[in-house]
């Protein structure tokens, strides 16, 4: 077992290494991913020091939305970028690569991470801190980051499994019935999904014999056609359609969302099902365009599903956060639309769909835990009411995150949900316009119901007409007041961005619609990966 | 399992196997071994401490916290990659350094460090698991 002399073992690589210097700015492509996983390490050591987590994690998610934007700003100025890490040069190395997608979803997951993280701030007692809920959140968010910047197959089933155990980890903080039921539900599904992931990328690996993504384009149009990749794209779709929470292989989400601190949930709703999006849009669109054709008509058909039974699901709930649950599922449906359709028009109002989502869904999560505050902590619709006497600011924000969610002017959902009815008809395919329509009425009337429940009614149910009685929180009334406004801040910040993105929405369009373009013509892509590094 | 041999032998054994472990963590860069079996072997060898003298005994051997350990070897496993930052190279790459030391040359490097990473949060997060589960099995 001699050590062997370096000098004697020395090999040439200098052919399979990236030989230019590589300028600094190229690190925002990894800094997103680096800055989360850093401050978690650090949070984790200093995790008897509770009073620094806080800070800790709002100063890191600060950061990397700063980083973020500007990886958004030089990908949208100078097209995809990559770094090919340990210099070796691609498909062999791991190339990770922000294209207008992925810089997309990355910066609104930062939004919603930070926005969250600030909503959070009393959310936790000491003894919860020091179980290390902030450096999961921190390293949650680093692997939402790298799944969205990642361009190799098996490193985003990395990220996907660092994501998850983070989820895990905070799942299952409290350790109550309620929440171990739900986590054991959620991990057993989402494990399933991973495997299955891990499979079909082996077998991916397998007829190809690269995991590299801007390889496997050329690889799968040069493949011969007794290659079983429609095969494969079925199991990649089946995969992360689970994860994403489509029809009928969501059961994992409603169960399991409403255990934890609305916190949490907020944090999931804005981020995990989307990253299910995210792969899928990168997988069937960008790598396996022609054998995700083959099963288009089945994409379609649940999405629609999705969308429906979801928004029917919402309203046979009379628990809040159940039915934000089925409302999430409503709309990851809209953004399969994108998926089944994978034209241009579709794609784009999949993309603006999905950041809409994200800020709508966490948003509506966050003003749930104020409106619960607000009576006796509970969720249940039967026992909410009188909270429009309570508070009128609390009132006007939940219906523009109501209208927004159901998809009416002049918030963020309109305007997607008017391209996918619109693309769909292009499309030929009236189903899912009347699918994506017949969602919109339904949403309405299950945010309605919470609506009259919550806010018009005078009281919990039994309260006669024209009374008033809000069960208040035990204590100090002044002083729940003062909270209860505090929490509406990163609210308020959510629903700005709602309704900026409602009244002014062509800059997010006009970017969305490059993404949907790069993902249909990958060559600026491929070239980014295997042109720029030689 | 306290009988007075394994309480006897099993400070030797631990303090054997944590040694056999950083053995495997060196060699792994060239030979079979490396930071993850390394870790690995680490941490049973704390778990057979805390079997047969108590897990209280481990936590007070070890000083700091498990969870604290594979959090520094998070910050050392992303260090090995932001040195390549002054290097100007890409994330991850291999630097390498050869000073002598005490007369013959070693061979210092970011694999290296990333290796020292890997094995401080396996040992950490293992040690962590072990030590928790040998807690509620009537310790």
């Amino acid at each position: 077992m001699a050590t062997p002399d370096h000098a004697a073992t020395a090999v040439d690589l200098t052919a399979a290494l990236v030989a230019a210097p590589i300028p600094a700015a190229d690190w925002l492509v990894i800094l997103p991913v680096l800055i989360p996983m850093v401050a978690g390490a650090i949070g984790l050591v200093t995790r008897w020091r509770s009073g620094l987590q806080w800070h800790l994690a709002l100063g890191a998610l600060s950061l990397t939305l700063v980083v973020d934007v500007m990886l958004l700003i030089r990908v949208a100025t100078e097209g995809p970028i990559v770094m090919a890490m340990g210099r070796w040069l691609p498909p062999f190395g791991i190339s990770f690569t922000a294209d207008a997608l992925g810089a997309t979803f990355a910066v609104t997951a930062a939004v919603v991470a930070l926005v969250a993280t600030f909503y959070a701030r009393d959310s936790f007692n000491v003894s919860e801190r020091r179980y290390g809920i902030f450096p999961f959140l921190l390293l949650l968010m680093a692997g939402v980051s790298g799944a969205f910047l990642t361009g190799d197959l098996f490193n985003l089933y990395v990220w996907f499994e660092v994501l998850l155990i983070s989820s895990f980890g905070m799942l299952v903080m409290g350790s109550e019935k309620a929440q171990i039921d739900g986590t054991i539900k959620y991990a057993f599904l989402n494990l399933v999904a991973t495997t299955l992931f891990l499979i079909a990328i082996g077998l991916l690996y397998g007829v190809l014999g690269t995991l590299n993504m801007a390889d496997i384009v050329g690889a799968a149009q040069r493949a011969p056609s007794s290659a079983p990749l429609i095969a494969i794209a079925c199991l990649f779709f089946f995969a992360f359609a689970m994860k994403a929470g489509a029809f009928p292989v969501n059961a994992w989400l409603p169960a399991s969302y409403h255990t934890p601190r609305i916190v949490v949930s907020a944090l999931f709703a804005g981020l995990l099902t989307k990253v299910g999006v995210y792969a899928l849009l990168r997988v069937l669109v960008m790598l396996l365009p022609r054998q995700a054709d083959a099963f288009s008509g089945l994409v379609a058909v649940i999405a629609a599903l999705t969308m429906v039974l979801g928004a029917l699901g919402a309203l046979a709930q009379s628990d809040f956060r159940r039915m934000l649950g089925y409302l999430i599922i409503s709309g990851i449906g809209s953004m399969l639309v994108g998926v089944a359709l994978a034209t241009e028009a579709a794609l784009t109002g999949a993309i603006v769909y999905a950041v809409h989502s994200m800020l709508t869904m966490t948003a509506l999560y966050l003003i749930a835990g104020v409106m619960a505050a607000r009576v006796d902590g509970s969720f249940d619709l039967r026992r909410l009411g009188g909270l429009y006497g309570a508070s009128p600011l609390l009132a006007g924000l939940f219906l523009v995150l109501g209208l927004s969610v159901a998809g009416l002017p002049p918030f963020s959902g309109f305007w997607p949900k008017l391209v996918l009815v619109d693309a769909s008809l292009a499309a030929g395919s009236r189903m899912l316009a009347f699918a994506i329509l017949a969602t919109g009425f339904l949403t309405t009337l299950a945010v309605g119901r919470v609506w009259l429940y919550a806010f018009w009614r005078g009281g919990p149910e039994g309260t006669a007409d024209g009374t008033r009685t809000v069960l208040g929180p035990a204590g100090d009334t002044a002083a729940a007041d003062r909270r209860g406004t505090a929490l509406l801040l990163p609210v308020l910040v959510l629903a700005a961005a709602i309704v900026g993105l409602g009244l002014w929405p062509a800059p997010l369009y006009d970017f969305a619609g490059v993404a949907a373009r790069g993902l249909i013509d990958p060559t600026a892509y491929i070239g980014a990966v295997f042109g720029g590094l030689q | 399992m306290r009988t007075l041999i394994f309480r006897t032998v099993a400070p030797y054994i631990a303090s054997l196997m944590l040694l056999f472990s950083i053995f495997v963590l060196l060699r792994g860069h060239n030979d079979p071994g490396g930071g993850f079996i390394g870790g690995l072997i680490g941490a049973s060898g704390l778990a057979i401490y805390g079997l047969a003298c108590g897990v209280a005994t481990v936590r007070r051997a070890i000083r700091v916290h498990p969870m604290s350990i594979a959090g520094i070897g998070l910050i050392l496993a992303a260090l090995a990659g932001i040195l390549s930052l002054p290097a100007g190279v890409p994330f991850m790459t291999g630097l390498w350094v050869y000073p002598t030391i005490l007369g013959s040359e070693a061979a210092l490097s970011t694999p290296m460090l990333f290796d020292i990473g890997v094995y401080c949060v396996v040992m950490g997060a293992i040690t962590s698991i072990a030590l928790c589960l040998e807690e509620y099995d009537g310790d």
